[in-house]
């Protein structure tokens, strides 16, 4: 069953082959067997989930539901979720309940999808490898002595390992990319404004952006679909109709102008991933695509940029955690300054208060003009650069990592290395518009993402592009070692 | 750029985080290096650039002046660490 795609699950559901509650425990028992070795989950949600079965087999017996009733999937722990544990990866949520939903936790319990349980992340969505979860790193499917990259890796782990059949991830910086792409998972992050943020836990504010990560581009259309949309509670939502992504997968896509900055296949990209990168662009040409150069001369100053505008926002967002309203309180405080610096010094993890402290220096007087104001004024550089590349083109293309996965434990000790992780990812997120890795081959057995990035709201034209790609390819059917069977 | 223990001493005040001792120094170096990297700022003209802060044109909307939320003070409360008579509790502030 864990080999099926979505729309496979709902025929096999709706035609009665097997009920959502099979499903559900199918899924359980492969998380129960295989998890241990992988620690893509925080919390399982068995019971919950059953109930919820139960409810969409009810549904399905009167003939009732959509497409995605009785589907289960795995939730980001970033995601707050009523009555369960929320944690962000954080010792300072470990006991953190949530006493609401996300507005995404709603609509796809509406849409009647099944919750599996929470998945592990890096420390409040901070890291490129899932190494600063205070719940301990998360193993790539594809070798386990790797990381499944990060944020999302908890989320991606699940999805690759068959732990479920489409996870809900995160991106600030690449955090549903990256992990997507070392995995050979469909990740697509949308366009800033497209999904809520009400209820999923604030990184940087200006910055962060749900969305999903798949076994294939149709997965991933079907989902992102039911949790788009308006949302009052959030008020940086867009009001605008989401476009039917699903409908739109089928379209030809000859004639369609795919942009190659030059800048992404400049040093740094390992040859084997540049040679799969360049394969795919072939595979589009042959489906009527037509290729040219673009520029995008100030991507390489995104990471940089990032760096200053993402702790900034963090700094101020994680002043929130004070010990006193909810999240961790140290022990027998003397004072009041004394509650909040030992609250967040053992609550928070080291990566965490890096940034922290980064976000406070660059805001802090005097420095303020040097870096956060500087850092704004190139981010309008790099937003115009692509404004000016879609005048030219459709989509953009390019690689999502420099490199295959790395090795565990290989980067924590610097940070900058880290970072560097998310060189093509970052410019996405600093532009507002939307971007998606897809699995394009392998360098030695682990997985190469190809990125797309398109205009803003043009999620659907990038998930027909990778559709019409995955109907001519077979890289994101093919399963780590040990987990189809 | 780089920071001394002292300045790391002071952003972690700033930002009310407790450091122990031994963290002080490898910290500055971290944040040394950060802060070195972010320093390729420097490298962009931007003199008539207008800063962006946020990637959507927006402005904040605004919504019928009613009540829309339920009282949930008792849930909220529920997961404090410290409350007496529906008050949050903190160390004497008042010496």
């Amino acid at each position: 069953m864990h080999t099926s795609s979505l729309k496979e699950l709902a025929a096999g559901l709706k035609a009665r082959r097997f009920s959502s509650r099979e499903l559900t425990q199918h899924y359980l028992g492969r998380i129960e067997r295989l998890d241990p070795g992988l620690n893509s989950y925080i919390t399982v949600t068995a019971e919950r989930a059953l109930k919820q079965a139960d409810a969409a087999d009810a549904l399905l017996a009167q003939g009732q539901g959509g497409p995605l009733t009785g589907i289960p999937l795995a939730q980001k722990d970033i995601f707050c979720t009523a009555g369960v544990r929320t944690s962000c990866g954080s010792k300072m949520l470990d006991k953190f309940v949530a006493p609401y939903d996300a507005t995404i936790v709603k609509k796809l319990d509406a849409a009647g999808m099944v919750m599996l349980g929470k998945a592990n992340m890096d420390e409040f969505a901070m890291g490129s490898s899932n190494e600063t979860s205070f719940y301990g790193p998360v193993k790539n499917p594809w070798d386990v002595t790797r990381v499944p990259g990060g944020s999302s890796g908890g989320s991606v782990a699940a999805v690759a390992a068959g732990l479920a059949p489409i996870a809900t991830a995160t991106d600030t910086g690449g955090s549903i990319r990256q992990p997507a792409a070392l995995t050979n998972l469909t990740g697509i992050k949308p366009t800033y404004g497209r999904v809520s943020r009400f209820g999923m836990i604030a990184f940087a504010s200006s910055l962060d952006q749900a969305g999903v990560v798949a076994r294939s581009a149709e997965d991933a259309a079907a989902v992102l679909q039911a949790m788009s949309g308006f949302d009052p509670l959030d008020s940086t939502s867009v009001e605008r109709p989401v476009d039917d992504h699903v409908a739109a997968l089928d379209r030809p896509i000859k004639g369609l102008r795919i942009g190659l900055p030059k800048e992404y296949f400049a040093e740094g990209l390992d040859a084997g991933s540049r040679a799969a990168i360049e394969a795919a662009v072939k595979v589009f040409e042959s489906l009527g695509a037509v290729v040219k150069e673009v520029s995008l001369p100030n991507a390489p100053l995104s990471v940089p940029t990032y760096y200053v505008v993402a702790p900034a926002e963090a700094s101020s967002n994680l002043a929130r955690f004070d010990g006193v309203r909810y999240g961790h309180r140290c022990d027998n405080p003397v004072n009041l300054k004394d509650l909040y610096e030992r609250s967040r010094g053992e609550g928070f993890g080291a990566e965490v208060q890096r940034r922290i402290m980064v976000g406070t220096y660059v805001l802090s007087h005097g420095y303020y003009d040097a870096y956060y104001l500087k850092a704004q004024k190139v981010r309008r550089l790099i937003y115009d650069d692509f404004r000016r590349a879609f005048d030219e083109v459709d989509l953009v293309l390019g690689p999502t990592a420099q490199n295959v996965a790395f090795k565990l434990g290989d980067k924590t000790d610097d940070p900058v290395a880290m970072y560097l992780n998310d060189i093509y990812t970052i410019a996405a997120n600093l532009a507002g518009i939307p971007a998606m890795s897809l699995p394009c081959g392998f360098v030695e057995g682990l997985p190469v993402g190809l990125q797309l990035m398109g205009n803003f709201f043009d999620e659907s034209r990038m998930l027909n592009a990778a559709h019409q790609y995955q109907l001519a390819t077979d890289f994101h059917k093919q399963w780590p070692k040990g987990f189809a069977s | 750029m780089s920071l001394s223990p002292e300045q790391v001493k002071q952003v972690a005040l700033l930002a009310r985080l407790s450091l122990p001792p031994e963290k002080v120094e490898p910290y500055a170096r971290q944040l040394s290096n950060i802060l070195e990297m972010v320093g390729q700022l420097s490298s962009a003209s931007t003199d008539a650039v207008a800063p962006m802060a946020h990637p959507l044109d927006m402005v904040q909307r605004l919504r019928p002046d009613v009540v829309s939320e339920p009282d949930r003070r008792d849930d909220y409360q529920a997961i404090a660490p410290a409350v007496e008579n529906g008050l949050y509790l903190v160390p004497k502030v008042i010496e």
